[in-house]
């Protein structure tokens, strides 16, 4: 049985201004991890299925053809992507579909050393918003770029998105495995 | 607009990295603190504003239910507020209008944040921000955003990263006055320059530390404030604003999302030059460079010109335009809603002449704190004037 340890408050600085006397016994990972103070566990089992909607629907099917398409606003002249069946400026219905290139340019990119829970990767993913050729200026969708050394990856950069091979394409966003600079 | 409304209290407990305090201690402490602040009881307070994260933080069913008690809310209309990171100063705005309104005098806001509960890390607690269907896929972290838009904003100004790491320097050392702060660091550029790389450009000093704590603030009705406090500080503005979710057909270098809230807060503060009529500013800091982004979009300066701002001192304790003189979340930690409500207690602090080492040295007269959150999203802005 572990000594119980008494919660350490953290140091105390004098410095004569509000706030006066703030508290929080803070503790270390070993106070938390080896059981110095109780603690309980728990570890919930939420799960979960999209259907993936109308215009997001669309463009998953898109995907599983090695197309990608956008949606068109005669209002404002903008041609979206990803695809939504109503205009967020003009709140109406979007007027029709068009297939866009599977082409664009890096607006931003990241070279990203950790996962999601902070563990360390050597080969950095890059991650980019890639604004497609064919929809209105500023137009990006989020996705991965890859083939290059991460070292010359620069913004500005025109890419091609490199598809899975159709057979084993599924309809989803990693049908289209990155996009490599061209 | 509404009927004038004035801080009259502050609390706070400290910001550490792992509480042994439950939500609801760590809410009592602060809400206890900005009570006896300024001589009030719990009876006196006739409604209560609660901000807190959304439950698969804590595990928690009705977070803000469970945190009731804790908040001094039992018996009384209340309302749990969550608008991501700007939730702290969104708080207020939500205060205020229960007080502005006339429909009380006496109105306890109080914010608060565990985020050491989820295991083993609490940034997968934000991995559902992503579209579920064209995002998450992708295995997506959260680093990713703020590394993809702090390098849209570099690269569309030529920033180098000494300039943005210039911030990560003011607050920390800022912060080695504030009895509350979990970050406080005499660290040089050098340091951060040299910090591990996260996601490039972010490196690991340029990001605020996970962090529980808890502050609250107690509003009050002008007859009542002038009864309770020689010292009220009014709330002379309030505003929030909400960009498209469409996060990657936004220009990631301007938010301007904090623009439109900045103008909605400072039209009601009758603000027409902010640059010169703020003399004090608490902007949202979870990265370095964010400060630097919102005092754009707060208008304290002109797009792209924050840095240079910073490289002049302007924005140092003793400059023309204090900025984060608290330490901010890089230096005084970010419980996520707690953190936004620290930066208006540091301002309540500052403007009644309080804030002892960290006090500026210019006479203020008129500040704002702001804060931001979700995807790249809010902005909630508060100006507060003596």
């Amino acid at each position: 049985m572990p000594k119980r340890k008494e919660p350490t408050p953290t140091v105390e600085r004098s410095i004569a201004a509000p706030p006066y006397g703030a508290v929080a016994s803070g503790l270390s990972d070993d106070d938390f991890h080896k059981g110095r103070v109780c603690t309980t566990h728990w570890a919930a089992d939420a799960r979960y299925a999209w259907d993936s909607g109308i215009a997001i629907g669309r463009y998953l099917e898109g995907l599983k053809a090695g197309r990608l398409l956008a949606v068109e606003c005669r209002k404002c002249h903008r041609v979206m992507i990803p695809p939504r069946m109503f205009c967020e400026l003009c709140f109406r219905p979007i007027d029709g579909w068009r297939q866009v290139k599977d082409t664009g340019i890096i607006n931003t990119f990241s070279l990203c050393y950790v996962t999601w829970d902070v563990k360390r990767i050597k080969e950095p993913q890059i991650p980019a918003v890639i604004e497609i050729d064919g929809a209105s200026p500023g137009m990006g969708i989020m996705h991965l770029i890859g083939g290059i050394d991460p070292k010359s990856v620069r913004i500005g950069m025109k890419v091609r998105a490199v598809w899975k091979p159709a057979a084993e394409r599924e309809g989803a966003i990693t049908d289209i495995l990155y996009w490599r600079p061209f | 607009m509404g009927n004038r409304v004035a801080i009259v209290g502050a609390g706070m407990t400290k910001f550490v990295r792992r509480a042994q305090e439950t939500g609801k201690e760590l809410s009592f402490n602060a809400a206890r603190m900005a009570l006896d602040s300024c001589g009030l009881h719990l009876d006196q307070i006739e409604m209560v504003c609660l901000g807190t994260a959304p439950d698969t933080f804590d595990g928690v069913h009705m977070k803000g239910e469970y945190l009731s008690d804790g908040a001094g809310a039992f018996g009384k209309p209340y309302m749990r507020s969550f608008v991501g990171g700007g939730t702290g100063v969104f708080a207020v705005a939500q205060g205020w209008y229960h007080v502005a309104s006339g429909l009380c005098d006496l109105c306890l806001v109080v914010c608060e944040e565990k985020m050491s509960t989820f295991q083993p890390h609490a940034q997968a607690a934000f991995l559902t921000i992503f579209d579920h269907i064209t995002e998450r896929p992708l295995k997506p972290n959260l680093l990713w955003i703020f590394a993809l838009e702090m390098n849209r904003y570099m690269t569309t100004y030529g920033l180098r990263k000494e300039d943005i790491a210039r911030v990560a320097v003011k607050n920390k050392n800022n912060a080695l006055d504030h009895p509350a702060a979990q970050l406080a660091q005499a660290v040089t550029i050098e340091d951060i320059l040299q910090s591990e790389v996260l996601a490039w450009p972010v490196q690991r000093l340029d990001v605020s530390p996970v962090s529980d704590g808890a502050v609250a603030v107690v509003l009050a009705s002008e007859s009542v404030a002038r009864r309770v406090t020689n010292k009220p500080v009014w709330i002379e503005g309030v505003g929030w604003n909400l960009d498209t979710a469409y996060w990657t057909n936004r220009d990631l270098c301007y938010p301007r999302y904090v623009e439109e809230a900045a103008r909605m807060a400072y039209k009601m503060a009758g603000i027409t030059d902010p640059r010169h009529q703020i003399h004090i500013a608490e902007p949202y800091d979870p990265f370095d460079y964010k400060e630097l982004h919102h005092m754009e979009g707060l208008m304290l300066c002109g797009r792209g010109e924050a840095p240079q701002m910073t490289l002049d001192g302007i924005t140092s304790r003793d400059g023309e335009l204090p900025i984060c003189p608290s330490g901010g979340l890089l230096g005084v930690g970010n419980p996520i809603s707690a953190a936004g409500l620290m930066k208006i207690a540091e301002l309540f602090w500052q403007l009644r002449g309080e804030a002892g080492k960290r006090q500026v040295s210019r006479k203020v007269k008129r500040g704002v704190a702001q804060a931001w959150g979700d995807l790249m999203q809010v902005g909630t802005v508060v100006v507060l004037g003596i």
